[in-house]
C-alpha cells in the first residue's frame, strides 16, 4: 500500500582549510597545486617510525571561527584522539580526529526552508589519496601523500533537513561562509569539500525518528546531492510501501547513471578503536581567546544584508546575489555610502547591478558606477512579464503600423515605443524596452 | 684499554691534549670486536668513521656513544630489534640523535633491545638475546638491556636508552650501571620507534651520576617536533653535582612488600649513607604498585596496538607475519581493550588508577624532597628467564612502574654488589616532574659516598 512520508535528513560535510601548512607538520598544504605527487611530504605526513604531530594553531582557530560564524558553542576543554583503521591511504594505520571533545557544537545554519541545527565541528586530517593505473602493462595502486594530513573539519548537522531542495541550500551556504571566512577554497571537483547525506523516510503522522538510515558518501556536487537524496526518497519509499525496512547501509552516487548503490553494510562497519593520542597534548581554551576570535570574525553576508536594508533600503534579494568575499562587500558597501550622500536610490542601483543594466566589475571606482547608473536615467523598474503584457497589447492595437514595420518602415518602433510607454504610465529603461520591443515586433 | 674511561675522565683527557677522540674510538671499536659476538651488545655498528673529526671544541668531543636500536638515526639502520624493519635505514634522525651528533657524540653503533622495546629482559628481541657482562649465565634486563650492557662491558663510553616503564632504570640497576630517566616531555621523543606514547622517555645510561648528567645536558630540551616536551628552560644538569644534601628529606618507599625482605634489608642499610651525610630518612608508605601493572599494561598494550598498525606490510618491506610473538600478543591486547564498549572499562579505568598515583605522589612529595626503592626486587635473572612468563617485564618493572606512569624523573644507581654472582642491586631515586636536579643531586652523593660504582676506583 502506498503511505505518504517525509524526509528525515542530516549531513556531514568534510572540507579542507587552507593554512599555509598541513594539519600536523610543515608540509605545504598545496595538494591540488603539488607539481608531481610526494614532494608536500616529510616523516610525519608519510607516518615514519618515531614521527610525531604537532597541532597546527591556525587550523584550531579557523575551526573555532567557523564554529562562531555558525553560533555553536566551543569546547574549552578539547583534545584530539586517534581512530584506528587500516587503509593503504592513510600512512599511520590510524587518523588524527576528534571523538567525544569537539572543538564546536549546538550550532545553526538558517536557510530559507528553516534552521538546520549544527551538531559539531571537528578537526582532523585528511588521508593520501590513491592513484590506481596502468603502468607499462602493469595494473597499479600508486599512493600520493601531498593531501596527507591536510587539516580537514567535518561539519555534522542534526536531521533537520526535510527537502532535497534544503539539503541544496544548506550545502551551498556553508560553503559560501567557509569561503567568506577565508579558510577554505571548497573546490568540489578537486575533493576541496565532500558531501555525505543520512537519509531515511517516516510515515507523515508519526513521531520521532526512523528506525534506519542509509548513509549516501562522496558526492562531489550540489546537484549530485539533490539528485541523489530525490533518488533515495523514492528508492526508500518503494521498500517501505513494501512493508520492507531499507537496510542500514553505506551507498556511493553513480553520477552517469544517476543512481546510488550499496557499498557497505552496518555488520562490517568499522570499530575504530578512538582513544585520546597520547602524542597531542589536550587543548585548554580561554574565554578571552574565544572572544579575541569573535572580534575578528567578520559580519557574515546574512548580517551585512540586513542592515544594508536598514541603512540603505536595499532589499535582501538583490544584496544577498551581489557578493562573496569580505573586499567585495567593502566596496559595495562603499558605493551605497556614496549613493545615499548624493540622494541616490541604492536599492535601484543595486537592482539595476543584478539585472546587469550596466557592466561592472569591483575594481571599478564607486564613482564610475554612479555614472553609469545616471545614464540609465531615472527610469521606473518594471518586471520584464508586465513590459510584454503592455507591448503585445500595443501589438495587438495597432495592425497596421505592424504590417508596416514588416513591410520595413522600421523606423515605426519608435512609435510603438511611445504607445508601450503610455500604455505603462511609467518611465522604463529604455534599452531595456527597445530589446523586447524588436524581439516582439519581428515575432 | 681507553675503553674503560668514564665520560668525564675521557673529556678532561682531551681537554689536556693527552689524548684524542680517536684513539678512544678505536679501542671501543676493539673491544667491540673482541667482545660483542658473545655478549650480543650491539645490533649494527657505524661503519662510518668520518664523523670524528675536529670536535674538541664540541661538549662531547667526539666520544663514542652508544644508541639503542628503536632510535632513529639517518641511513644508519635502525630495527627496533624487530625483522619487521630489518632494512630499515631511516631518512631522518630521531631529535635526540641529532642532538646527540651536534653535541659531538659519535654513535658508535645501535644497541639491542627487547623487540619494539616489549619486555624487560632483551630475550624479545628478534635478533637473539643480549648477556649481562656481569655475569654471562644472567639477563641484562630490558628493555634497554643492550644499551646497559654495551655500558657495563665498556663497549662504549656512554649510551642512550629509551624508558617506558623501567626501561633505562631496571637494565641499569641489573648491570651495575646508572640510569636516568628523565621526566616525560623533557627529551624530545621525535624519532623514537614509539611504544607507549604517553610514557615513553629517552635518558642516559652512563657509567656515573656525573657521566649521566653530561649526557643528558647534550639530549634534553624543548623540540618543536615534539608537542609534549616541556617548554620550561633546560638547567645546566652538571651544576648538581657535588653538592651538600644537608638538610633534605628523603622517604623511602616499597620496602614492606611481600618478598621484598631480603633485598629491602639491604636498601634500608643502604640509606643510613644519607643520614650520614646530614639527610633525613624515613620509611613512608606509597600507593602499592601492584595497580601499576595492570594501569601499566592496559595503557601500553593499547597504544602499542595503535603505535604498530603502520607497519602493515606496505611500506617497510616485511609484512606483519614477521612480528615477533611478544608483539602479536600486546597488540591483540590492546585492540581488545580499545574495542567498542571495552575502553571504558579498560583504557578510561586505567588512566583514572594513573591519577591516582600522581595524586598520591603530589602527597609524598609535600613531605619529602626525594622518594627513595629499590630499582628492581632481585638480582640479574638466569637466561631464559622471561619465556613462558607474559608478565615477565610488569613485575620486574613494578617498582618503578609507578614513576614512570606519572611521569616522573629517576635515577638508578649500584646499591649493592653480590660478589659471588658478580651482579649488582640498584637504588631508584625519584622526583617531582622536572626535578632532574634533585634526583642527580640525591644519586651523585651516594654515588661519591659509596662503594659500589665499579668505575669509581678504577
Amino acid at each position: 500500500m502506498k503511505k505518504d512520508y517525509h524526509l528525515v535528513c542530516g549531513m556531514e560535510v568534510h572540507a579542507e582549510l587552507k593554512t599555509e601548512s598541513k594539519m600536523f607538520c610543515g608540509c605545504k598544504n598545496d595538494p591540488f597545486g603539488a607539481k608531481e605527487p610526494n614532494i608536500h611530504t616529510c616523516p610525519v605526513c608519510l607516518g615514519m617510525p618515531g614521527a610525531l604531530p604537532v597541532a597546527n594553531k591556525k587550523a584550531i582557530e579557523w575551526t573555532i571561527k567557523l564554529g562562531l560564524a555558525l553560533n555553536c558553542k566551543i569546547n574549552l576543554f578539547s583534545k584530539f584522539d586517534r581512530k584506528n583503521y587500516y587503509y593503504p591511504d592513510l600512512p599511520k594505520a590510524y587518523q588524527i580526529s576528534q571523538y567525544d571533545l569537539p572543538f564546536c557544537y549546538g550550532g545553526v545554519l538558517e536557510t530559507s526552508f528553516g534552521p538546520v541545527g549544527i551538531t559539531r565541528i571537528h578537526l582532523e586530517e585528511d588521508t593520501g589519496k590513491l592513484l590506481h593505473k596502468n603502468v607499462d602493462g602493469k595494473d597499479l595502486s600508486l599512493i600520493d601523500f601531498n593531501r596527507s594530513s591536510v587539516p580537514l573539519i567535518e561539519i555534522v548537522t542534526e536531521p533537520d533537513i526535510k527537502s532535497p531542495e534544503q539539503a541544496k541550500e544548506y550545502a551551498k551556504n556553508l560553503r559560501d561562509i567557509i569561503r567568506y571566512l577565508d579558510i577554505g577554497d571548497c573546490d568540489m571537483e578537486q575533493g576541496g569539500m565532500r558531501l555525505e547525506a543520512n537519509i531515511s523516510l517516516q510515515e507523515d503522522g508519526v513521531e520521532g525518528l526512523p528506525s534506519y538510515k542509509t548513509e549516501v558518501k562522496n558526492i562531489n556536487s550540489f546537484r549530485f546531492m539533490e539528485q541523489a537524496i530525490k533518488f533515495e526518497m523514492e528508492r526508500q519509499a518503494e521498500i517501505l510501501d513494501a512493508n520492507g525496512i531499507p537496510p542500514q547501509e553505506t551507498r556511493g552516487w553513480d553520477a552517469k547513471k544517476g543512481i546510488t548503490f550499496a557499498q557497505r553494510t552496518k555488520e562490517d562497519a568499522a570499530d575504530y578503536r578512538y582513544f585520546p593520542d597520547p602524542d597531542l597534548a589536550p587543548i585548554h581554551l580561554t574565554e578571552e581567546f574565544i572572544n579575541e576570535l569573535k572580534a575578528e570574525l567578520p559580519e557574515l553576508p546574512v548580517q551585512i544584508c540586513e542592515r544594508w536594508q536598514k541603512v540603505f533600503g536595499v532589499e535582501t534579494r538583490f544584496s544577498s546575489l551581489m557578493f562573496s568575499l569580505p573586499s567585495e562587500a567593502e566596496w559595495l558597501e562603499k558605493l551605497f555610502v556614496l549613493a545615499q550622500n548624493k540622494n541616490l536610490d541604492s536599492n535601484k542601483l543595486a537592482g539595476s547591478m543584478v539585472n546587469k543594466k550596466f557592466s561592472f566589475s569591483f575594481n571599478d571606482e564607486p564613482e564610475e558606477i554612479l555614472k553609469k547608473f545616471a545614464e540609465l536615467g531615472q527610469t521606473d523598474e518594471v518586471k520584464d512579464d508586465d513590459l510584454l503584457e503592455a507591448i503585445k497589447k500595443v501589438i495587438a492595437n495597432n495592425g497596421d503600423a505592424l504590417a508596416k514595420y514588416k513591410a520595413g518602415q522600421t523606423q515605426l518602433l519608435n512609435f510603438f515605443f511611445g504607445q508601450t510607454m503610455r500604455e505603462l504610465g511609467k518611465k522604463v529603461d529604455a534599452a531595456q524596452l527597445r530589446k523586447l520591443l524588436e524581439t516582439e515586433l519581428s515575432k | 684499554m681507553l675503553n674503560t674511561l668514564t665520560l668525564k675522565k675521557a673529556l678532561d683527557k682531551i681537554s689536556k691534549k693527552e689524548l684524542t677522540a680517536k684513539q678512544i674510538v678505536d679501542d671501543v671499536k676493539a673491544e667491540i670486536e673482541k667482545k660483542n659476538g658473545e655478549l650480543n651488545a650491539y645490533l649494527t655498528l657505524n661503519d662510518n668513521g668520518t664523523e670524528i673529526g675536529n670536535l674538541e671544541d664540541t661538549p662531547l668531543k667526539g666520544l663514542p656513544i652508544a644508541v639503542k636500536d628503536n632510535i632513529c638515526t639517518r641511513d644508519l639502520r635502525t630495527t627496533a630489534s624487530s625483522t619487521v624493519l630489518d632494512d630499515f635505514k631511516p631518512q631522518y634522525d630521531a631529535t635526540i640523535s641529532a642532538k646527540l651528533k651536534n653535541a659531538g657524540g659519535y654513535i658508535v653503533g645501535k644497541t639491542n633491545l627487547d623487540a619494539w622495546a616489549h619486555g624487560s629482559s632483551t630475550e624479545t628481541s628478534q635478533y637473539g638475546r643480549t648477556l649481562n657482562p656481569r655475569n654471562l649465565e644472567h639477563l641484562p634486563g630490558g628493555s634497554s638491556g643492550g644499551s646497559a650492557a654495551a655500558v657495563a662491558a665498556d663497549l662504549c663510553i656512554a649510551a642512550l636508552g629509551t624508558e617506558t616503564a623501567g626501561s633505562i632504570r631496571q637494565p641499569s640497576a641489573w648491570c651495575g650501571v646508572v640510569g636516568l630517566k628523565p621526566t616525560y616531555g623533557r627529551c624530545s621523543r621525535y624519532g623514537v620507534i614509539a611504544m607507549a606514547s604517553s610514557t615513553d622517555s629517552p635518558g642516559p645510561i652512563a657509567k656515573t651520576v656525573e657521566d649521566a648528567a653530561i649526557l643528558l645536558n647534550a639530549i634534553a630540551g624543548h623540540d618543536p617536533y615534539d608537542g609534549t616536551t616541556t617548554a620550561e628552560e633546560t638547567p645546566d644538569f652538571t651544576s648538581y653535582l657535588n653538592q651538600d644534601i644537608k638538610g633534605m628529606k628523603i622517604g623511602v618507599i616499597y620496602t614492606e612488600l611481600e618478598g621484598l625482605e631480603d633485598v629491602s634489608k639491604i636498601l634500608l642499610d643502604q640509606v643510613k649513607v644519607f643520614e650520614k651525610l646530614g639527610a633525613t630518612v624515613e620509611t613512608v608508605k606509597a600507593m602499592d604498585p601492584h595497580h601499576s601493572i595492570g594501569v601499566y599494561t592496559i595503557v601500553q598494550r593499547g597504544e602499542v596496538s595503535s603505535n604498530l598498525g603502520r607497519f602493515d606490510g606496505i611500506r617497510y618491506g616485511n609484512d606483519r607475519s614477521y612480528f615477533g610473538h611478544e608483539a602479536k600478543n600486546r597488540i591483540m591486547l590492546g585492540t581488545y581493550t580499545l574495542s567498542k564498549g571495552y575502553a571504558d572499562q579498560y583504557y578510561n579505568t586505567a588512566q583514572k588508577v594513573r591519577t591516582l598515583y600522581i595524586e598520591d605522589y603530589k602527597r609524598l612529595f609535600e613531605k619529602y624532597d626525594v622518594l627513595i626503592s629499590l630499582t628492581s626486587p632481585g638480582f640479574a635473572k638466569k637466561i631464559g628467564a622471561s619465556e613462558g612468563s607474559a608478565m615477565f617485564g610488569e613485575l620486574e618493572d613494578m617498582l618503578v612502574e609507578p614513576s614512570s606512569i606519572a611521569g616522573l624523573p629517576g635515577i638508578s644507581v649500584p646499591c649493592y654488589h653480590d660478589k659471588e654472582t658478580n651482579l649488582y642491586l640498584g637504588m631508584n631515586i625519584m622526583a617531582p616532574m622536572y626535578r632532574e636536579d634533585l634526583v642527580i643531586k640525591v644519586g651523585d652523593a651516594y654515588e661519591k659516598n659509596s662503594n659500589w660504582n665499579s668505575w669509581r676506583n678504577k
